[in-house]
């Protein structure tokens, strides 16, 4: 305990814990409707495109990564809806094809044109995160922070919306209310969300970020405000918990975050049977 | 008259559903529209709602009828079957249509939505979840939700399919009672003899389509039923 207060004496490390407490926020927040919409994929295939157009910005040398990294996630993000909602072309298949071309254009980038001395290094942390969050950047930390804020509130703005969009599309669509431009923005949304997860949890972890918590409280609540507001916080305990293990006996933060999820989501499932079970009888 | 279909060729890409129709209705009348499967009834719901655009021909609303003033009640998809909401979430979202960039719900919406809840009976299972509502339960709670978006015209795509006898009579019951309240009712319906015994005009969709009041249908069709 007294370890953990002398590290939070640093400034930046309780800066870098409150971003990583946001962005779990976030994720868990969007992730209910991404699971509920059948879209867990799509979030799959974006981190591929995130970690791909990582590679790029690093060979470009740029200053700050995310210029490159965000503007191509999010288009990436509304073609893969666009396809999606086409029947013509296979989603699925679309998806995976842009995430293994994504994969593999990345790390060969990263390999051909690299500067860096620990290629191996630079993958493994843009994959599975920084090794520690002590190791974020300070803007990282600062445009994360604002992009995070955004993010949440956008999300309890078109709160009622997403709900509709996400329950029932076509009547939605019938009733008058513009279907398509919520899922495009919920498609946005997403891509900012793996962005920055990125620098959390790394490119391959940042799936469980946005899936478990809403798994976890979909096994317990059912109504969706009831788990969209627990999700969110369980999402919360969990990175918090994954962060201090981490800073605490040096393990990685990502790994660590989603070991935490993976608890929490065991527990929420016996929590739920047994609901179910007293309710039942 | 209230909606005005005319020379209707609808279907999908290169292959023709349905060809030539057109038809008329005035405010307050029930229309059944039957047909064998894969005829297009569902089809011609879905471009009448403006979810698909006709091959060709016309769809003109009149009346002052306004797109956020149709309710719709869709047959139920799969993302439905597990969906962590409750009922009052799942009817209030009908009165979403109004709302235009305003984030919530005000008190007149949650007045509206109670009514709504009423008339169809399932005001006491308001914090109940609808993943774990009976079929016929679940069904009315998507009507009440299609009567918070609308108070002039309703479209129901099979509203009974999959429910008991029981159920079956309830929904048949509501719509009717809605329809009595001066709401134009639009329904697809597998069963000829509700259509014959609630509408008063008949839409039948296939090789040949026919369009005319309830008498007209049995005097065409008569001594075949």
């Amino acid at each position: 305990m007294s370890a953990l207060q002398y590290y939070f004496t640093f400034p930046f490390v309780r800066y870098a814990f409150i971003t990583g407490a946001l962005i779990s926020l976030c994720s868990a927040l969007l992730g209910v409707t991404l699971v509920l919409k059948r879209f867990s994929y799509i979030g799959d295939g974006l981190s591929h495109v995130a970690f791909g157009a990582l590679a790029i910005a690093s060979v470009m040398n740029l200053s700050d990564n995310m210029l490159i990294i965000l503007p191509v996630t999010v288009a990436a993000a509304v073609l893969l809806l666009k396809t999606g909602s086409n029947s013509k072309i296979n989603g699925d298949a679309m998806i995976a094809m842009i995430s293994v071309a994504s994969l593999a254009i990345g790390y060969l980038l990263m390999n051909v044109f690299s500067m860096s001395s620990n290629i191996t290094g630079d993958v493994c942390s843009t994959l599975f995160g920084s090794a520690s969050i002590l190791t974020l950047s300070k803007a990282d930390v600062i445009i994360s922070a604002v992009l995070s804020a955004v993010v949440i509130l956008v999300f309890v703005l078109f709160y009622n919306k997403i709900f509709t969009v996400t329950f029932d599309e076509n009547f939605a669509r019938a009733t008058g209310i513009k279907a398509g431009s919520y899922n495009l923005l919920i498609a946005v949304l997403i891509a900012v969300i793996i962005v920055l997860g990125m620098n959390l949890v790394g490119s391959l972890l940042i799936s469980a970020l946005v899936i478990f918590p809403a798994l976890s409280a979909m096994s317990v609540f059912n109504n969706f405000k009831k788990v969209t507001v627990f999700s969110a916080v369980l999402s919360l305990v969990c990175s918090s918990v994954g962060m201090i293990i981490s800073i605490l006996s040096s393990v990685p933060v990502g790994s660590m975050i989603v070991v935490a999820d993976l608890v929490g989501f065991i527990i929420c499932l016996a929590a739920g049977s047994i609901k179910n079970k007293l309710s039942g009888e | 008259m209230i909606l005005e279909c005319k020379n209707l060729k609808l279907g999908y890409e290169s292959k023709t559903v349905i060809s030539d129709l057109s038809f008329s209705l005035e405010k307050g009348d029930y229309l059944s529209i039957i047909g064998e499967n894969g005829s297009g009834k569902s089809t011609l719901m879905k471009t009448v709602l403006g979810l698909m655009k006709p091959m060709s021909g016309e769809i003109i609303f009149s009346d002052g009828l306004k797109k956020n003033e149709i309710g719709y009640l869709p047959q139920q998809t799969v993302v439905q079957k597990d969906f962590p909401a409750s009922v009052e979430e799942v009817v209030m979202s009908g009165c979403l249509n109004k709302k235009g960039f305003h984030p919530f719900y005000s008190k007149s919406d949650r007045e509206k939505c109670a009514y709504a809840m009423k008339s169809v009976g399932i005001s006491d299972l308001r914090k109940k979840s609808y993943r774990q509502l009976s079929g016929g339960q679940q069904q009315r709670t998507l009507l009440a939700r299609a009567l918070c978006a609308t108070g002039k015209m309703l479209l129901l795509d099979e509203p009974v399919t999959g429910l008991d006898t029981e159920s079956e009579n309830v929904m048949y019951y509501l719509i009717n009672a809605l329809n009595k309240q001066g709401i134009t009712v639009i329904m697809i319906t597998h069963d000829l003899s509700a259509a014959l015994k609630y509408s008063n005009k008949i839409l039948s969709v296939g090789e040949e389509n026919f369009f005319g009041t309830k008498e007209e249908y049995l005097e065409k069709f008569g001594g075949e039923i």
